[in-house]
């Protein structure tokens, strides 16, 4: 089953002709995924890719079956393409874009909440890698290859860091049943606790592991929503013990800026809320690995 | 980024918001000239840095005379100021603003930003001023009031008033309340400020509402459409390597070890520098290269790494995704060879075509360390580093006895 999309899940690029949107499409048709179309305005009418392109996400909804988009419009433009995709009825959308000003995204996220919860569309991201459930489908700019398919979880804030946890898992002969990069910006679509409901009714899902960092509230929130509301184990490891005070590290989100925000705090109240901590970056398959091997004893 | 108090203050002036009367200088001499120009018998003369607790460490001088006025700004002036805040390198004062003297009958506290839980913009107030307000948010979290703004329709009366009320004010001051604090909300709102903090905002011995002291913050992502605020970025405030990095486009804050990092996603560099933290050394920088690493910019990134004196050992770090490990190798290789490295250098790759990436590092002949996961390089790195220092303290020895 996996979570937000599968092999079936029809697929289109919003910035679709542009040189990256062209780029990574590519990639993610090679791999499998279900892409039906892309929306550039203006370029409707024309085929891209041996695709159709479309003017507006609307139309490539009611005209090739539109369920989930990625994003790759530039920052200027992005938070627009968002709200044209939940206006559209899209159900799932991955925004990729680096650079959304935070003041869009709180717009976003207004307008997002406007829909009642049932029509309400699903964003993950800005600023992620996407999103792939191993040997179904990928909505993303990963290398699909590290990713093996299987039962554990995977929601992260940095995209690089998710990699070098599924290269972990896969080495110790662990698979994935969906990966999420949920981005490194202030506001995003989803937290960290919104992916992990989704993985705990999961049927495909055994057990999750979340890589947080340095920087807002998110990861505690999770540990008690997991604590509280899930039968799975979960499995954490936050980046950041190195990090100064004040200083902005790479992602715009990643600013010890108040109490409880360090590495070393988060990490602190997730064990005191139970939740199983990697010591290191370098022993996140080696945590998991151990974990899964006390469920099946 | 930041700005200058004199700044957010010709801002928020344009907002409707009162200011005290000011001017800027650039010397000595320029500082009496604005002192001459404003009315009074008092004047502040406040060192221009992008740090707050600038009181404390003499950073704002209160003058009676025209000559304390002269002797403050040529005590400012050129000089480095540490604050708590500035860290032991302090920032260079290159500015002074000399501004009338307030009379102060109350100082208050009043503060805007994007609050990331509640995903909008929040007000936040306290009667009491003056004061370090994360200190106050411990000892006394009832003295500070919280107003979350409705994006889709913005900062309301009522909830002005709510606040002014909280604040103390009293009826007559209410109406320049409501100016001042909306004034302020839609300069963050209008301008994409991140924060705009007012510490103190004063009521004044004849009941005015004077912004004393103001910070501002702006989000970097939004300049593109802030022209005008983006000429205000102030370089000299900046670590000197953190700027000449933001001008090549990379991502770096420099730190105070001496194992230098380049490493691509930010994530995964703050991973890494825990990783050498953990096999028990320091790093001396973070680095993210970013996703489209070609070798010019590995280069780059090399040169940046390698001007900080402090670095004695330097790791390489790369999962490639969009980014190809071959083609990172051989920036890897050409950045070595026209450098040419003072320090040892270890280098891991990983991802896409990495059996490649690692044939050219072998086949290069140059003296690079390899690993293949990231508990080997961290340790590698980290038994470099030390091999480095020992021989420096061996050198120091020798040098002693000789």
């Amino acid at each position: 089953m996996a979570i937000l999309v599968d092999e079936r899940t029809r697929i289109i690029v919003q910035g679709f002709t542009g040189k990256i949107g062209t780029f990574h499409a590519q990639d993610m048709i090679r791999y499998g995924s279900n892409v039906v179309g892309g929306v550039t305005p203006g370029k409707g009418g024309q085929r891209h890719l041996d695709l159709p392109v479309f003017n507006t996400v609307r139309e490539a909804v009611q005209q090739a079956g539109a369920e989930a988009s990625i994003v790759f419009v530039p920052p200027a433009f992005a938070a627009d393409s968002i709200m044209e995709a939940a206006d559209a009825g899209i159900r799932y959308c991955v925004a990729i874009t680096d650079g959304i000003p935070t003041q869009d995204m709180v717009t976003v996220k207004n307008f997002l909440r406007r829909f009642p919860l049932q029509e309400r569309m699903v964003l993950t991201g800005p600023n992620c890698a996407g999103t792939i459930s191993p040997g179904r489908a990928m909505l993303g700019i990963m290398p699909g290859h590290i990713y093996l398919r299987g039962n554990v979880g995977v929601v992260a804030r940095s995209g690089t860091l998710g990699y070098e946890a599924a290269d972990q898992m896969r080495g110790l002969g662990i698979g994935i049943s969906t990966s999420v990069g949920i981005g490194g910006d202030p506001i995003i679509g989803s937290s960290h606790r919104d992916i992990l409901e989704k993985f705990e009714v999961d049927a495909d899902t055994r057990a999750v592991i979340m890589i947080g960092e340095i920087g807002g509230p998110q990861e505690v929130e999770a540990g008690i929503f997991a604590r509280e509301s899930m039968s799975k184990p979960l499995i954490a490891y936050i980046a950041g013990l190195t990090a100064p005070e004040g200083r902005r590290m790479g992602h715009a989100g990643a600013i010890i800026s108040s109490a409880g925000e360090s590495a070393a705090e988060k990490v602190a109240m997730l064990k005191e809320l139970g939740i199983t901590i990697c010591p290191t970056p370098a022993a996140m398959g080696k945590t998991v690995a151990s974990v899964l091997a006390g469920m099946a004893g | 980024m930041d700005i200058h108090e004199y700044q957010a203050k010709e801002i928020l002036a344009r907002y409707g918001a009162k200011i005290a009367e000011g001017g800027l200088a650039y010397s000595p001499e320029e500082s009496v000239q604005r002192a001459r120009e404003i009315e009074g018998e008092v004047w502040v003369v406040k060192a221009q840095i992008h740090s707050g607790a600038r009181g404390k460490a003499g950073g704002i001088k209160v003058c009676r005379t025209h000559e304390e006025v002269e002797a403050a700004a040529e005590g400012l002036l050129g000089r480095h100021l540490v604050t708590r805040q500035t860290g032991a390198a302090g920032k260079i004062c290159s500015r002074v603003y000399v501004e009338a003297g307030t009379d102060i009958a109350k100082e208050l506290y009043l503060c805007f930003l994007i609050d990331r839980s509640s995903e909008r913009i929040v007000m936040v107030g306290s009667a009491r001023g003056g004061m370090d307000i994360e200190e106050l948010a411990g000892t006394d979290p009832g003295a500070i009031k919280k107003i979350h703004i409705e994006p889709a329709v913005g900062l309301q009366d009522f909830q002005v008033r709510d606040m002014a009320f909280f604040l103390g004010l009293d009826t007559a001051q209410l109406i320049h309340a409501v100016k001042t604090i909306k004034g302020c909300y839609r300069a963050l709102r209008d301008l994409d400020a991140s924060m705009l903090e007012i510490n103190p905002l004063a009521v004044t011995g004849s009941g005015e509402l004077i912004i004393l002291d103001a910070k501002m913050s702006f989000d970097e992502n939004a300049l593109f459409r802030h022209h005008e605020i983006a000429e205000l970025r102030d370089k000299s405030q900046g670590d000197s390597r953190e700027v000449a990095a933001a001008d090549q486009g990379l991502n770096y804050v420099g730190l105070d070890g001496d194992i230098g990092c380049m490493i691509n996603g930010a994530g995964l560099a703050m991973a890494t520098m825990d990783m050498i933290k953990l096999a028990g050394g320091k790093p001396a920088n973070f680095l993210d290269v970013g996703g489209g690493a070609s070798p010019e910019r590995t280069e780059k990134a090399f040169r940046l790494v390698l001007a900080d004196q402090g670095v004695k050992a330097m790791l390489v770090n790369i999962f490639a995704g969009i980014n190809r490990c071959d083609w990172i190798a051989e920036g890897v290789i050409q950045a070595v060879r026209n450098i040419g490295m003072h320090v040892p250098l270890v280098v891991r790759l990983s991802g896409t075509n990495v059996e490649e990436g690692r044939r050219l590092i072998a086949a290069s002949g140059l003296p690079i360390i390899t690993a293949d996961t990231l508990a080997e390089a961290a340790e590698k790195v980290v038994q470099a580093c030390n091999a480095v220092i020992e021989k420096e303290n061996e050198g120091k020895t020798d040098g002693n006895l000789g």
